[in-house]
């Protein structure tokens, strides 16, 4: 492994402020929603000739620490149940390990238009079905004008609090209730698996922990922190050990990133809860088109439909990557929207409480 | 900006803090060479970026949620309780 020394990528100014900036947009988006980012940073990094697995292993390796800052901005908000993303990190590990096994049967069998392919092909389906109903529910909530009031339990998640498996029942400050870790497991698993997939753990994690669990938004999406913090430190350890973490890419990303998670996690104070659902669903609809343009561009290099033109693979990528860059700017721009409108809202309140107190 | 004019701003921890972390940072990208060789090194080296991390996390972490206080953005006041 130690060849890859030798890919280590030179660092010029425009290449620390686009990574640095990345990282702040990426920032702020998980401070926000639990995750984010990766989806841009690891093929950001690529386009910048890293090599794909160093790319991987150094978006961990600022994923972690970057997950660890935001956790405890959020702990202090009293947003983070530690139990459940313990619980739910330490199986959403193991799912890692089976992800990025399940990745390298599929390379060797298959090379990298194959291992490719069935990225894009997860990424539309799972973010086709989650993406989609996480956004469906979040313009339900806005309809009902019931946005400000506390979230409550769905049906599905009421049945699983309603299980009673002796011997696996664990009380879950998020959810109030006891659940059988039974259900977190898989859930946890599935996380792993994503994260290993598609590079975001939290498009899976969150959602399973609003609906399949009955968190509310808020909590599910600031203990995925803590998950991805679990995630993220198993994760570059192990790539690591094999001398792939490139710590200067990292330590930039996560320069810019803590600038952002910091004002993120500030940003979930101000804005109702569904806001969140809305952020996500959003940014996995968007990315949704994205990766779903390169499935053509896959299927062809595996010869499973007719081969296509350099110049169309060149554009399709191009529009690929610049839709992803629009979905994360795009949850940006909400969460500072959010953010402003929250603190305007405040102002208002405080100087009419001024007045009616007879201060002003 | 400025949310709150009770509390004293954390100026002269932020400037601390900030100084580290841009010396850490120059550390890091003039010892460039030095840092890939030994931190790719794999094995138990790989417990450096792992520290390396954590000390960044600790240090610029700080910095940074200072850094947004000063500005005077900070949390909503009232905070959302959640069961």
């Amino acid at each position: 492994m130690h060849d890859i020394a030798s890919s280590f990528i030179n660092l010029d100014a425009i290449t620390i402020l686009y990574l640095f900036g990345v990282g702040f947009v990426g920032g702020l988006v998980s401070g926000f929603i639990g995750s984010g980012g990766a989806f841009v940073l690891t093929p950001g990094m690529m386009s910048l000739g890293v090599p794909g697995l160093m790319a991987v292993a150094s978006n961990m390796c600022h994923k972690f620490p970057k997950a660890l800052v935001g956790s405890m901005k959020r702990f202090k908000y009293g947003q983070v149940d530690v139990k459940l993303g313990v619980v739910l990190g330490v199986s959403a590990e193991a799912g890692v390990l089976y992800g990025a096994g399940i990745q390298e049967k599929i390379k060797a069998a298959y090379g990298d238009a194959g291992s490719n392919l069935y990225v894009s092909v997860a990424f539309v389906v799972i973010l086709a079905t989650v993406g989609g109903f996480v956004l469906y529910d979040a313009w339900k909530t806005y309809k009902s004008g019931n946005s400000s009031t506390e979230e409550k339990a769905g049906k599905l998640a009421k049945w699983i609090q309603s299980i009673n498996i002796p011997g696996t029942m664990v009380y879950f400050k998020a959810i109030n209730a006891r659940v059988s870790v039974l259900f977190t497991i898989p859930l946890g698993f599935a996380t792993g698996m994503m994260a290993a997939t598609i590079a975001v753990g939290g498009f899976v994690g969150v959602p399973a922990m609003i609906y399949v669990l009955g968190a509310p938004s808020l909590m599910a999406s600031a203990t995925e922190l803590v998950i991805a913090f679990v995630m993220g430190l198993g994760g570059s350890l192990k790539y690591a050990m094999h001398g792939m973490v490139d710590i200067r890419l990292a330590m930039i990303i996560l320069g810019g990133s803590l600038f952002g998670i910091q004002l993120g996690a500030m940003g979930t104070t101000y804005v109702k809860p569904f806001m969140i659902k809305v952020v996500m669903g959003s940014i996995m609809v968007i990315v949704l088109f994205s990766r779903g343009l390169m499935v053509p561009v896959y299927m062809a290099k595996l010869g499973l439909i007719d081969k296509m033109g350099d110049t169309t693979v060149q554009l399709l990528r191009t529009t690929s990557f610049g839709i992803m860059i629009f979905a994360l700017l795009l949850g940006a721009f909400i969460v500072l929207r959010a953010m402003w409108q929250g603190r305007q809202a405040e102002r208002l309140q405080h100087a009419a409480g001024a007045l009616e107190h007879g201060k002003v | 900006m400025a949310a709150n004019s009770t509390k004293k701003k954390p100026v002269g921890k932020m400037l601390v803090m900030g100084l580290i972390s841009l010396g850490l940072y120059t550390l890091l990208l003039t010892k460039q060479d030095l840092v890939n060789s030994t931190f790719a090194k794999g094995g138990w080296y790989a417990l450096l970026p792992i520290i390396t991390a954590f000390v960044f996390s600790f240090i610029h972490g700080s910095f940074t949620g200072d850094f947004w206080t000063v500005l005077g953005i900070e949390a909503a006041k009232k905070k959302k309780e959640i069961k």
